[in-house]
C-alpha cells in the first residue's frame, strides 16, 4: 500500500488546475489503418469549473474523457491530475485515484443489476473499507441529496431512467471526489428528465464546489456548463463560453 | 476492502443465481460424496473382514491336503486326505495346541416335513474351542458316542428357525442322509460371514460321518489352535515337519498338504479390499476433478457475462486484486458449500449401504478432512484462472462490453 498512498497523497489541494493535459495522442492501429482518436490535445481545467466537451461522433470527445478519468491511457502525451503525472502510475494506483478523486456518471447509468439503490451507492465505500454502519449513513445522505432517500431499497429495474441516473450521481458523489466525470449523462433520458438531471448537477456544483467534466452532443445540455470545448477529428478546435462556442 | 464485505459480495452473487450456483456445486457434491462414500465403504469392508477373521479364531491354523500355490491363478491339486492317526500324532507331538479333525460333507437333512442340504462336519469336542464356536445349550459328544460313531448331532441355529420352525430340537430325531440322528445340542448363533451362513451346520462325531455318511476312514482337514498368541509360526513349522515324515511324499517333491493360518487369510483379504478401496477412491477422485472443471467453466461464463459489472467496479475504484479476490472467494464459497453437502451425502450414503449390507459403519475423520480440503483446493485452483481473467480486464473495454 505504501507507494500507492505516497503517490496519491502528493496530489495537493492548492494546485489551481485540476487537469493539465499536454499533447495527448491516442492512436489505434498502425500504418494505413491508423486511427488518431486524439490528435495532440492540450487543455487545462481549473478547480470548480463546469466544462462540457462537445463534438460530432468520432471526434474523440469520449476518448478524451476516458483518458482524463484514468479509465484509459494515452498513447503519448503528458497528463497531470492535481499536479501529479498520471503516466507514471500503475493499474492499482490509477484505481485508487479513481476511487478517491473521481466520480463517474455514464449514459447507460451502469448500476449493478438486481441490487438495491442503497447497495449501489455503498459500493465505492466498500472498496474504501468503510464500516457498514457509517457506509449506510453516507449512502443515505448521498441519496437524500439527489432526492431518492425513499427509494433506497428499490432495485435498478424498479426505478425510472431519471431515478437510476440520480442513483448513479449519488454513487459518484458518495466519496466526495473533487472531480465528477459525466459521459452523456442525459443521453438516455427524455427532455424533461434531462433538464432535471442537469439542474441537479448545477446545484451539486454550487453546494460542493466540485469540478464537473461532461461529454454531450446536445447544445441545450452544454449550455448548462460555463465553458465548452469543441472537438473535431481528434483535435480541440474551439474553447470558450457556451455562447462563444455554440452557434 | 474488508474481508467480510468481500465474502458478502460473493454470497450475494451466488444467491442472485441460485439454480446456476446449485448446478455448479452439484459436480463438487457428487465428487466429494463419492470419494467419501467409496473410501468409507472400503474401510468398512476391511473392518468387516478383520472382524470375521477374528470371530473364526485368530490363532487358528487350517491343515489341508493337496498343494496350494499363492497368488492369482494359484493351482490346487488334490491329494490323499489325512487319517485320524495324523490328528493323534499332531496332538501328541506338538505342544500348546488344541486339535480337531474335520471330515466335511453335505447331506440331505429331513426334519418333519422340511428337507434341505446341509453341510455336515464330523469332528470331536475340541471343535468348539478350536473354531471359537461353542454350545449354546444341550451337551457335548460323550466318549462312548465318539468311539462308536453314534448317530447323534449338534445343530446350528438356522436349522431350528428354518426346519424345526421353533419347536424344541433337543432329543428330536432327524434324518441326515440315510441315518436317523438324535439332536443332543445346539450351537450359539454365529451369523453370516462372506456370504456363508455359519449357523447352517450339523456337527457329528467324526466316526459317525466316516461310517454313516462318507464311507471312508479319513479326515478332510485338521483344525489347530495355538493356545499362546504369536506361536502360530512355530506350531505351523512343527506340524509341517511332522506331516512330511508321516505322509512321506516322493523325494524332492512338493508337500502334498498345506498349512494356512487365519493371519494369512486376513492379510490376503485386507490387501484385496485395500486395493479395491484405492481403485474406487481414484475413480471417485476423477469425478471430483470433473466437478472442479465444471466450476471453472461456470466461473469463466460468469466472468464474460459480468464483464460490464466488472467494468463498473473498476471504474468506481476497485483494484485488480479486489476483483480477483471477489471471484476467487466466490468459487471457493461454491466449492466449500459443495464440499460440506458432499460430506453429508457421502456419510449418509455410507450409512445407508452399510446398514443394508449389514457391514460395520465406519466414519473416518481423516477421510472427511481430506475430502473437504480437496473441495476447497479445487475452488482455489479452478477459480483462480477465471478470477485472474476478470481482474486483468481493461476498465474501458469492460465498460463498453455488451
Amino acid at each position: 500500500m505504501g507507494p500507492v498512498n505516497v503517490g496519491v497523497s502528493e496530489i495537493s489541494q492548492s494546485s489551481p488546475c485540476v487537469v493539465e493535459a499536454r499533447d495527448i495522442y491516442k492512436i489505434y492501429g498502425s500504418g494505413a489503418t491508423e486511427v488518431r482518436a486524439l490528435d495532440g490535445v492540450s487543455l487545462n481545467i481549473r478547480a470548480g469549473e463546469f466544462v462540457a466537451i462537445m463534438g460530432p461522433s468520432g471526434s474523440g470527445k469520449s476518448t478524451c474523457m476516458n483518458i482524463l478519468g484514468c479509465l484509459d491511457v494515452p498513447s503519448s502525451g503528458e497528463y497531470r491530475f492535481r499536479g501529479v503525472e498520471v503516466g507514471g502510475l500503475n493499474r492499482d494506483e490509477l484505481a485508487l485515484l479513481r476511487r478517491n478523486f473521481m466520480g463517474f456518471v455514464f449514459q447507460s447509468f451502469n448500476l449493478l443489476p438486481r441490487t438495491s439503490a442503497l447497495s449501489n451507492v455503498e459500493l465505492p465505500l466498500i472498496y474504501e473499507g468503510v464500516r457498514p454502519a457509517q457506509r449506510h449513513e453516507l449512502a443515505m445522505q448521498a441519496l437524500t441529496t439527489v432526492g431518492l432517500a425513499d427509494r433506497a431499497h428499490a432495485t435498478s429495474a424498479q426505478l425510472s431512467g431519471g431515478q437510476q441516473q440520480r442513483v448513479a450521481i449519488a454513487r459518484a458523489l458518495v466519496t466526495e471526489p473533487p472531480l465528477l466525470l459525466a459521459d452523456e449523462p442525459t443521453g438516455n433520458l427524455d427532455t424533461a428528465m434531462a433538464g432535471e438531471i442537469m439542474k441537479e448537477l448545477v446545484s451539486i456544483r454550487e453546494q460542493r464546489g466540485i469540478t464537473i467534466l461532461m461529454v454531450t452532443h446536445e447544445p441545450d445540455i452544454a449550455r448548462y456548463a460555463d465553458r465548452v470545448l469543441f472537438f473535431t477529428d481528434g483535435k480541440l478546435v474551439r474553447d470558450g463560453t457556451p455562447s462563444e462556442v455554440i452557434p | 476492502m474488508r474481508a467480510l464485505d468481500t465474502l458478502g459480495m460473493s454470497v450475494q452473487a451466488i444467491a442472485r443465481n441460485k439454480l446456476r450456483s446449485f448446478l455448479t456445486t452439484l459436480g463438487i457434491i457428487i465428487g466429494v460424496a463419492s470419494v467419501v462414500a467409496m473410501v468409507h465403504l472400503g474401510q468398512s469392508a476391511t473392518r468387516s473382514v478383520t472382524e470375521q477373521i477374528a470371530s473364526i479364531g485368530s490363532n487358528l491354523l487350517f491343515v489341508m491336503p493337496g498343494t496350494a500355490q499363492r497368488g492369482p491363478g494359484g493351482l490346487r491339486t488334490s491329494a490323499e486326505n489325512f487319517e485320524l492317526g495324523d490328528v493323534e500324532a499332531i496332538r501328541n507331538e506338538v505342544a500348546g495346541i488344541l486339535v480337531a479333525p474335520a471330515l466335511t460333507t453335505s447331506a440331505t437333512v429331513v426334519i418333519g416335513n422340511a428337507n434341505d442340504t446341509i453341510p455336515v462336519i464330523g469332528t470331536t469336542n475340541d471343535y468348539f474351542a478350536v473354531r471359537n464356536h461353542y454350545l449354546d445349550y444341550g451337551r457335548e459328544f460323550e466318549d462312548s458316542e465318539q468311539s462308536a460313531g453314534a448317530a447323534v448331532c449338534i445343530i446350528g441355529k438356522t436349522l431350528i428357525e428354518e426346519m424345526f420352525l421353533g419347536q424344541e430340537p433337543l432329543g428330536a430325531n432327524i434324518r441326515v442322509g440315510r441315518t436317523a440322528c438324535r439332536v443332543i445340542g445346539v450351537l450359539v448363533e454365529k451369523g453370516e460371514s462372506m456370504g456363508q451362513d455359519r449357523d447352517k451346520i450339523i456337527l457329528m462325531p467324526v466316526k459317525a460321518v466316516q461310517r454313516r455318511l462318507v464311507g471312508e476312514l479319513d479326515v478332510s482337514a485338521i483344525y489347530v489352535s495355538a493356545l499362546v498368541d504369536g506361536t502360530t509360526g512355530l506350531v505351523q513349522a512343527q506340524i509341517e515337519s511332522l506331516l512330511r515324515q508321516r505322509r512321506n511324499p516322493a523325494a524332492g517333491g512338493a508337500d502334498d498338504f498345506y498349512v494356512r493360518d487365519t493371519q494369512d487369510i486376513a492379510q490376503t483379504l485386507e490387501s484385496t479390499t485395500n486395493t479395491l478401496t484405492v481403485l474406487l477412491g481414484a475413480i471417485a477422485a476423477v469425478s471430483l476433478l470433473v466437478g472442479g472443471i465444471g466450476i471453472m467453466n461456470i466461473m469463466l461464463v460468469s466472468v464474460t457475462e459480468r464483464t460490464r459489472e466488472i467494468g463498473i467496479r473498476l471504474a468506481i475504484g476497485a483494484r485488480a486484486r479486489d476483483v480477483l479476490t471477489q471471484f476467487l472467494v466466490e468459487s471457493i464459497a461454491l466449492s466449500t458449500l459443495g464440499g460440506i453437502i458432499g460430506l453429508i451425502v457421502g456419510v449418509g450414503g455410507t450409512w445407508l449401504v452399510t446398514w443394508q449390507l449389514d457391514m460395520p459403519f465406519v466414519v473416518s475423520p481423516a477421510v472427511m478432512a481430506v475430502g473437504f480440503t480437496f473441495s476447497v483446493a479445487i475452488g482455489v485452483i479452478f477459480g483462480y484462472f477465471p478470477a485472474r481473467k476478470a481482474a486483468m480486464l481493461n476498465p474501458i473495454d469492460a465498460l463498453r462490453h455488451e
